[in-house]
């Protein structure tokens, strides 16, 4: 099948850009090597939509950032995903770090970030009761905020499925040619044709713009890994916003945030490592994360742990090594017609994202695209029920429409199975427990999914039409019953 | 739906005998409502097809099935009412109860009064903070016993269980019933949490090792699990350097501890205790919220179910005298003195953790406990405000096992007039 544009990678990137593509006439195909779209650093990041003020000034990253967070409103509001723009303050501890605040206040103007002010101590302390006492100042932007990144990403997906974008997940793509202006793109088993190649590989990026033949890549991709903690909902009032510590060059350092689902998140860790995919967690790093949670927020109760995780994030090194001055590796390819690069998105990528994706069909019309506005483009996506923040009348009404809603699987996230049986028939639709659980939040409470995993594999059995020992956590070989039949 | 005279939250152990003992006490049996979130009543007991309940109770060993059979073939031919598939998703401080279920839609209905019987689940590896991969193949013990029990199938092939609660114990025993090797069983204490004939019967009755003061240090495998460091622990609990060990298994299934599910009553505002997870209450088993009783393992995890049958026969018969209007202690006028339990020199809680003097005290009334580590050839004493009150010889304690003392007339006396009532070991 030949299609005008392929793209390579269904992270929050990828996604976005398909969706900005799907409302033109061209024909998109999305390729995946994981078994759902989200499945890298846009499953495991700090799920915040930064204001801006980070970015060197002039970068990419910068603009892209602060449009980026300027588009998140409209944007999650037309994908029915929850927003939630909380704002962010980076604390100082003493004044050499109220000094950097200084510095990044004049960064963020530069960069066109909005309604940015360094607050003091008593203020940060009004604004945020259980701040370390050691806090003198932070540096408010009220733009910043928070957002689930898989849903947002799924969301993305599913919008650009129902306006004809095709989806291809297991793809990993082993080979890529070049024939008569065509690119042939293929995982070993089929191979996808198309006019326009658009690499947005992730960590995976560099090998990808091999593959595709570029022969002046500027930079490689150094996986940094992150380590997180997820705590429960009963911790979610401990932060009202982004709380982040003073940048080091190592990044942005330990965070406390809300999340839009009422859980706070701590970390990330961020330690160069050798596997791009190596997403396992140290003793070391949740330690490392514990403290510095601690540093922000001292009375943080570590023990209401509901999970941990980490996720691996492609930090760009261009040849001339300052990994401080990396920007987006956003570019036409000037080796290879037609090979457009979206790599080295690390964060702010998140944030960045619809911006990205505008950008990125920005440059395909450059690189010769011809595109024409489609009339029968939908903004949003199929509608989905969250039971849980449902109003009284509208969960009687729902169950009254469809019994499956008024019984609950999920006791901790309130999931009903009529919820799971949506996300296994929506476009994309939820092949294995870990797919059920991204798009429903089945199995993310605090039972860590001891009462729900058993129903939702039998709920996924019943409507696959499969046996309930060929259900996967989260594809491959990951079986969960593997024991056999008794 | 009309308003109930009692609804019970939980159709398990706890929620089938409250519901009974209600009834005995003149609550029509159409005033009753019992709300189950699973499909069927019994609660955890319709996994727990080993034998070992029902000795206490009825002096006869019984499956989990069979002891649950024996409630809920009461509850039916009495018509005591019950809705299963029916999820509490809020419950008020004046007695309201909002569910949902396929059949009755959303509903909220008034209660004279609430008996909370919500059960527990099991700690999970996240609150370990075991570092590793995530992959398939990492089961609390509960959760492999309900898909190798109900749904017929083995989760895997060769395991190693981390922690000797009595759960992980049966499993151990189960999974190897149903062919798979159990390699081994962690434990993070120097001695076992489980129930010495747990040990014997499904441990040792099969050559299955217990490495005691062992922990899992970290999971490994991306998809399914491949295997896990062991290490020993120091007295700190913290894994000894140089320790670890790698063993290859394709499961780790988790018996790490029972927590109290209490969020329903956290969002009523019903005061919880911080040691049993579970709402403080009075010997009438009245939570904080009058007219809320509560009952089972949602008020502190048992060893034995046949003591929450007696503790659920209490709150049932209590909530029965809350809404006939007798004198309930504590009840919508609260007099006399409340006095405070407290456990001591070893005793780590004491259940109840309020007392009315001029109570329903009876030499039937005991005080349950827990201990907090093991002990051998102590005392336990009962002491109102500093006064030894009672003692009784104990050759051994451990915590793995609910003890009690019941209150003497002498008992009952010096609690008219005392502020807090005290469990405590001494030597003997």
């Amino acid at each position: 099948m030949k299609y005008d544009v392929c793209i390579i990678g269904a992270g929050i990137t990828g996604a976005m850009t398909a969706r900005k593509l799907a409302k033109y006439n061209v024909s998109v195909c999305v390729l995946e090597a994981a078994g759902d779209v989200a499945m890298g650093a846009t499953k495991a990041n700090s799920a915040i939509v930064h204001a801006g003020f980070d970015a060197e000034c002039g970068t990419l990253k910068a603009a892209l950032n602060v449009k980026g967070c300027a588009m998140m409103p409209a944007e999650t509001k037309e994908l029915d995903v929850p927003y939630k723009q909380c704002g962010s303050l980076v604390c100082a501890y003493s004044d050499a770090e109220i000094a950097h605040l200084e510095q990044l206040y004049a960064r963020g103007c530069e960069n066109g970030v909005p309604d940015m002010r360094i607050v003091g101590g008593d203020e940060l302390r009004a604004m945020e009761p259980n701040i370390s006492p050691d806090a003198v100042a932070a540096l408010w932007a009220p733009t910043a905020g928070i957002v689930c990144p898989y849903e947002l990403c799924i969301a993305a997906c599913e919008n650009a499925v129902i306006n004809g974008v095709q989806f291809k997940t297991n793809f990993r793509v082993t080979n890529i040619t070049k024939e008569n202006g065509t690119f042939a793109v293929t995982d070993g088993n089929e191979i996808v044709y198309a006019d326009y190649l658009v690499n947005a590989a992730g960590v995976h990026s560099d090998e990808i713009a091999v593959l595709a033949g570029e022969t002046d890549f500027p930079m490689h991709v150094i996986p940094r890994r992150g380590e997180y903690m997820l705590l429960d909902r009963s911790e979610g009032k401990m932060a009202n916003h982004v709380l982040f510590s003073c940048p080091s060059a190592n990044g942005k350092g330990i965070l406390v945030s809300p999340t839009v689902d009422g859980n706070l998140i701590l970390g990330p860790t961020a330690k160069a490592i050798d596997d791009k995919d190596d997403t396992a967690t140290t003793t070391d790093g949740l330690m490392e994360v514990q403290n510095g949670a601690r540093h922000l927020v001292p009375t943080v109760n570590t023990r209401a742990v509901i999970t941990q995780f980490s996720g691996v994030r492609p930090t760009p090194v261009y040849a001339d090594g300052d990994i401080t001055k990396s920007d987006f590796c956003i570019r036409i390819s000037e080796t290879v017609p037609g090979l457009l690069h979206l790599a080295g998105i690390e964060s702010p990528g998140l944030a960045s994202s619809p911006a990205t994706g505008e950008y990125a069909v920005e440059l395909l019309a450059k690189m010769g695209l011809s595109l024409t506005e489609k009339s029968s483009y939908t903004p949003g996506r199929p509608k989905k029920i969250r039971f849980r923040e449902l109003s009284d009348e509208e969960r009687a009404e729902v169950i009254k429409q469809n019994p499956l809603y008024g019984k609950i699987i999920c006791r901790c996230e309130t999931v009903t199975e009529g919820e799971i049986v949506d996300a296994i028939h929506r476009p994309l639709g939820a092949r294995d427990l870990d797919m059920v659980k991204r798009r429903t939040r089945a199995g993310m409470g605090r039972c860590g999914s001891g009462f729900c995993s058993p129903r939702t594999v039998e709920i996924l059995a019943r409507e696959l039409g499969v046996p309930m020992d060929t259900i996967t956590k989260c594809g491959g070989n990951s079986v969960i019953l593997n024991g056999g039949k008794k | 739906m009309d308003a109930k005279k009692i609804i019970i939250i939980g159709g398990g152990p706890a929620g089938l005998a409250a519901a009974i003992e209600a009834n005995n006490q003149g609550i029509a049996p159409d005033d009753i409502l019992i709300l189950e979130r699973d499909r069927e009543l019994g609660g955890i007991l319709n996994q727990c097809i080993h034998a070992g309940f029902g000795l206490h109770m009825f002096g006869e060993e019984m499956t989990g099935p069979e002891y649950a059979g024996r409630f809920i073939d009461i509850v039916k031919e009495r018509n005591i009412g019950y809705l299963c598939n029916a999820m509490v998703l809020s419950v008020s401080p004046d007695r309201e109860v909002a569910f949902v279920s396929p059949t009755e839609g959303f509903c909220r209905v008034k209660a004279g009064a609430i008996i909370l019987a919500m059960g527990c689940r099991e700690r999970t590896r996240g609150a370990l903070n075991i570092a590793g991969t995530r992959p398939a193949g990492i089961y609390s013990a509960g959760t492999a016993q309900r898909y190798v029990n109900i749904d017929g199938y083995l989760p895997g092939k060769k395991v190693v269980i981390l922690g000797s609660g009595d759960i992980g114990l049966i499993m151990a025993r189960r999974l190897t019933l149903e062919g798979a090797k159990v390699l081994r069983v962690c434990e993070l204490m120097p001695y076992s949490g489980g129930l010495p004939r747990n040990i014997a019967q499904c441990l040792d009755d099969f050559d299955i090792p217990l490495y005691l003061s062992h922990t899992v240090t970290e999971i490994h495998g991306r998809e399914r699990v491949e295997g896990v460091t062991v290490a020993k622990v120091g007295d700190d609990r913290r894994p000894i350097v140089g320790t670890e060990e790698y063993i290859e298994c394709d499961t780790l299934l988790l018996s790490v501890g029972l927590l109290p599910e209490n969020e329903l009553s956290r969002e009523a505002g019903i005061a919880l205790d911080r040691i049993t997870g579970g709402a403080v209450v009075d010997e009438t088993m009245q939570t904080s919220i009058p007219g809320v009783f509560a009952c089972g393992n949602v008020l502190h995890v048992h060893d034995l179910v046949d003591f929450v049958t007696k503790e659920a026969y209490r709150a049932g018969a209590a909530a029965a005298k809350f809404v006939t209007g007798e004198t309930v202690p504590g009840g919508n006028i609260r007099t006399g003195t409340v006095l405070s339990t407290e456990g001591k020199n070893g005793v780590r809680y004491v259940m109840p953790q309020k007392l009315h003097a001029d109570g329903a005290l009876s030499t039937e009334t005991a005080l349950f406990f827990r201990v907090d580590n093991i002990y051998r050839d102590k005392y336990v004493v009962l002491s109102v405000d500093g006064r030894e009150i009672t003692k009784t010889k104990k050759r051994f304690l451990e915590p793995g096992q609910m003890e009690n003392v019941r209150l003497t007339d002498g008992a009952i006396d010096a609690i008219k007039t005392g502020k807090t009532v005290t469990v405590s070991l001494a030597d003997a």
